[in-house]
């Protein structure tokens, strides 16, 4: 309990002991702290960048999503409508053609029949002249009664 | 061994001293010196004779080793100090600097690279020199007889010489940065003039305020030591029971002082900075 020179031995020692940490301990350790936390900072950031950065792919991403899901309907929408389109021409065509072929067998029966109306009156042109021939015993001249045979060959 | 209690406790608070014996002193052996001589004390009659001719060994020699683990082991984690993922002993230290930087920050408004480290040194310092009191009694005063010293004491915050010589290197600092601060006619005139503005209370406000000054260390100092040596009595009384009964009081008082020991570390460190950050202002 007594006073003596150990009080100023340890005054001396606090002494050096808070130099020491002054200069050797303190510094590097707060420069630790800091340069962590400047870190941690710098990764807080990035990963809140990171965040958003990844809330707007998403949304392009839907975006992106939804309008091709749109083009596509438009797309299949479109061909159906070309398709029937072509169905509806197609079938236009096929009874035109349809139409057309009828119209020209028609054409073609009634040439025929024409024809053979022609030949028919031809041949009865020959016919009554033969008969007449017959039936008067003499020659027509078939120059003189030409017209004759002819009023009578279209009466047919 | 002392036979009686209290030969024990007295034995048991007695420091290893190492000092100077005037010419003609008839020793504890009854041997008489023929001159003056640096020797180690035999008996508390012979340490306290030294006068202030002398060491305490035990109260040097462990505070210095205390403060050399604080050192060390700081030293180490600031020296492998890294921004990235820290180790335990990394982490642990940053805690305590954490920790004292927030209450320097609390408390102390200006700038000053020295009250940061200060303050660290003092909480992690008084703190482990404390913590000795959690070692038995006996033990290494029990070690230290078989070596044949008379007397040995190993915490040294409960030596009054531990506890003032802090209390004085704290009490230079708040002379030296008053008179920086504030020069020294700044300081002179408000230890003259406070807190009474008024020239013919000059001699009073001297009084007061040299007065409130000297308190500061003096108050530093004797809370710490009457904490620590009171509470190291306490544990000498119950080192004086049955050694069966012993645990049943010694194991409380151990615990109670898990909140005592960083305690009263803390508030020597609190103190010091309010103290400092006192010198720093000016006052009106």
């Amino acid at each position: 309990m007594n006073i003596n020179l150990t009080l100023f031995g340890q005054t001396l020692a606090f002494a050096i002991f808070v130099w020491f940490c002054m200069k050797l301990v303190w510094p590097p350790i707060t420069a630790a702290m800091a340069a962590r936390q400047k870190k941690i900072a710098e990764g807080l950031d990035a990963a809140g960048r990171a965040q958003q950065d990844l809330k707007l792919a998403q949304d392009k991403v839907s975006n992106t999503l939804r309008e091709t899901k749109e083009q596509a309907a438009q797309i299949i929408e479109q061909a159906n409508k070309h398709a029937n389109a072509i169905i509806e021409e197609a079938k236009q065509q096929a009874r035109t053609e349809g139409e057309r072929l009828v119209a020209g067998a028609r054409a073609e029966i009634e040439q025929e029949v024409n024809r053979a109306r022609d030949q028919l009156r031809s041949q009865v042109a020959a016919l009554a002249v033969a008969g007449a021939e017959k039936i008067l015993e003499s020659q027509v001249d078939a120059k003189v009664h030409n017209e004759l045979v002819e009023k009578l060959a279209s009466q047919l | 061994m002392a036979s009686t209690p209290a030969e024990y406790i007295q034995h048991h608070l007695q420091n290893l001293t190492y000092g100077k014996l005037p010419a003609g002193y008839e020793r504890a052996d009854g041997s008489v010196l023929d001159q003056a001589t640096w020797t180690i004390a035999q008996t508390g009659l012979e340490a306290r004779d030294m006068g202030f001719m002398a060491f305490h060994l035990d109260t040097l020699g462990w505070s210095l080793l205390m403060g050399a683990i604080f050192i060390l082991l700081f030293r180490s984690a600031a020296k492998s100090a890294t921004a990235g993922v820290p180790g335990k002993l990394q982490n642990f230290v940053e805690m305590c600097v954490e920790f004292v930087e927030g209450v320097v920050k609390d408390t102390f408004h200006g700038r000053n690279a020295l009250i940061a480290p200060l303050a660290l040194t003092i909480f992690v310092w008084v703190f482990l020199m404390n913590s000795l009191k959690w070692i038995p009694v006996d033990y290494i005063p029990g070690l230290a007889s078989l070596l044949g010293l008379p007397a040995f004491k190993i915490v040294p915050t409960a030596d009054p010489n531990g506890t003032f010589g802090l209390s004085l290197g704290v009490f230079i600092l708040i002379l030296f940065y008053s008179v920086k601060v504030k020069g020294f006619g700044g300081f002179s005139k408000e230890l003259a003039f406070t807190p009474f503005n008024h020239w013919s209370l000059v001699p009073f406000n001297l009084f007061l305020e040299i007065l409130g000054l000297l308190t500061k260390p003096l108050s530093l100092a004797l809370r710490l030591f009457g904490n620590m040596y009171a509470g190291e009595v306490v544990f000498i009384l119950i080192a004086l029971l049955p050694f069966y009964v012993q645990w049943t009081l010694n194991v409380p008082w151990a615990i109670f002082h898990i909140l005592v020991i960083p305690l009263q570390a803390f508030i020597f460190m609190v103190l010091t900075v309010v103290y400092l950050s006192s010198a720093h202002e000016e006052h009106h």
